[in-house]
């Protein structure tokens, strides 16, 4: 199968790479996927109490190469980002952003429900509601 | 990746990128092979079939210069070879011209589930003509034992069927005993021993083997030729055609030879019997420096017997590594995956799955399939390549730090998608 140059871009030289430390009330992390079902995302975000801005942001994946790619992509795009903003990230801009194929999309989705996780672990950390799981994927 | 890029150039000079490790799909042309073969296209280009000219002639001189060769490969008869296009032909006209020259004696046919989809689709296929198939499950290391066939002998056992060595990872089952085994209760034995002839010895009076599949593609030869080895004494066996036309190949095959193939298949048998020894020699040390290094790393599983084995082919897992992420890392290395995952919905293999593998292990193996053109500069090339990919991974994987950490993955919730 061929691949996108940025796939291959992301997959050859990922960007943040990491982990943040998950019992800090800062952090939120989520991990999606299943490893029999071949992709395992964990995602991290370091928010600023003060601003609500996303500092840091890390990742680790198992899966393929456009797995990595969605993740490392959703990393760069995470930082910087207020966590409102980071949640309307949708996952068919990181499959436009990648060029990923129509078989390659569950990746882009997971790498999204992985953003909504870990947002979701940092609200529940700062004693906030969860965000629903309101809508369903492109 | 400097260090790395350098390697790669300093490995241009001597040896060609990608590197070929998947000789269990198929080979090279033997240079020697194909200098034989051409002739048989532009100036001996009769039909093997015509009796009237020269050119016919001389075009059944090669055929039977070639049934000679490959006769003596494998220890039969001359007249025991029935040409086909390969070993999925071979195997077809095994199972369905013994299932219906044979029907009155009985419906039922022996095999096993690690066999190559050739055996398995055809089995399926005769199930609906009225077959009943028993499908042995081999032990974790892949082997069958001579007990599990012989409990399922039935009195209307017809054919049991199982491979010589398996294509994915080369355990070899025990065929001389399940073979004699078979002629003990008047049962016939079929092999597909497509990837074992030519490999290693493989005799066909010795190890009682009633009829046996093979192809000329595995063992340095063209790709669109094959035999049915079928035998003619103590039983004399018999197959229904599968394909009707000009009876040639003893009625059993009908169709025109293909004479440059054929050449080829005999020359190929002929190199094989000459040189499989020395091949072999170098071929398994090339092979278990390989798989020694690989499985230096930690988490990392041979999978099928290590002892049983075709000379040639290793076949690895490397647990927390994503098979396909794997492939991508390691795209300078011509291999097979354990999965078919060309789309969402990943396939891991059935034959690791039978082992006992899980979905995750299945994923994440591959198979090295060395080759009498494999040298060792290549496989010192494919080692740190490997190595490489599998570090690289799994300081990326998040299921390698939690397997760090000491937490049991199957304790975790995961979220299915």
């Amino acid at each position: 199968m061929a691949y996108s140059e940025k796939v291959i871009d992301h997959y050859s030289n990922p960007r943040n790479v990491g982990t943040l430390d998950k019992g800090s009330p800062n952090v939120g992390t989520g991990l999606v996927g299943a490893p029999e079902c071949g992709d395992v995302m964990r995602l991290q975000i370091q928010v600023n109490p003060e601003t609500g801005v996303i500092e840091d942001a890390r990742f680790k994946t198992f899966g393929c190469g456009s797995a990595i790619a969605s993740s490392s992509l959703a990393t760069e795009w995470l930082k910087g980002k207020s966590v409102d903003q980071a949640l309307t990230i949708d996952n068919m801009d990181i499959v436009e952003e990648l060029a990923l194929p129509p078989v390659k999309i569950h990746c882009s989705v997971l790498a999204e429900d992985a953003i909504r996780a870990a947002i979701n672990d940092y609200r529940v950390k700062q004693g906030l509601e969860p965000i629903a799981e309101e809508k369903s994927h492109h | 990746m400097v260090l790395l890029l350098q390697i790669r150039i300093n490995l241009n000079k001597i040896m060609k990128l990608p590197v070929y490790l998947d000789n269990n799909a198929t080979t090279k042309v033997d240079p020697r092979v194909l200098d034989a073969m051409i002739p048989y296209f532009t100036e001996d280009f009769g039909n093997a079939a015509s009796r009237n000219h020269p050119f016919g002639w001389k075009a059944e001189e090669g055929v039977d210069y070639a049934r000679e060769q490959i006769a003596a490969l494998i220890g039969a008869n001359e007249k025991e070879i029935i040409f086909t296009s390969g070993a999925t032909e071979s195997n077809n006209l095994a199972l369905k011209g013994v299932f219906e020259m044979y029907a009155e004696k009985g419906r039922h046919i022996i095999t096993a589930v690690t066999e190559h989809k050739a055996i398995l689709d055809t089995c399926k296929h005769l199930e609906k003509q009225g077959a009943e198939i028993t499908y042995l499950h081999p032990a974790e290391n892949g082997l069958l034992t001579i007990a599990q066939v012989e409990e399922a002998i039935r009195p209307d056992t017809i054919l049991v069927t199982i491979m010589f060595g398996n294509n994915e990872i080369g355990v070899l089952q025990p065929i001389r005993e399940i073979a004699a085994l078979c002629k003990k209760h008047g049962v016939l034995f079929h092999s597909d021993a497509t990837q074992a002839v030519g490999k290693i010895p493989v005799d066909v009076v010795a190890d009682n083997i009633d009829l046996m599949s093979f192809t000329a593609h595995k063992m340095y030869g063209p790709k669109g030729i094959g035999v049915l080895y079928v035998r003619r004494k103590n039983p004399r066996v018999k197959v229904t055609a599968q394909m009707d036309g000009g009876g040639h190949e003893r009625g059993m095959r009908s169709g025109t030879l293909n004479v440059p193939g054929i050449v080829g298949l005999g020359k190929a048998a002929e190199l094989a019997r000459l040189e499989m020894d020395s091949d072999t020699q170098r071929i398994i040390k090339m092979r278990d420096r390989l798989e020694n290094a690989l499985l230096t790393m930690e988490e990392s599983y041979l999978n099928g017997s290590k002892e049983h084995r075709l000379p040639h082919t290793t076949n690895i897992s490397f647990k927390y590594v994503e098979g396909e992420g794997l492939m991508m890392a390691i795209k300078d290395i011509a291999v097979s995956s354990g999965s078919a995952c060309t789309s969402a919905s990943l396939e891991p293999s059935y034959v690791l799955k039978s082992l006992g593998l899980d979905d995750e292990l299945a994923h994440s193996s591959l198979r090295f399939g060395l080759s009498r053109y494999t040298t060792d500069e290549e496989i010192d090339f494919t080692i740190k390549c490997v190595t490489d990919a599998v570090n690289r991974l799994r300081e990326m994987s998040p299921l390698w730090e939690m397997f760090k950490e000491g937490i049991d993955l199957k304790s975790v919730q995961w979220t299915e998608h």
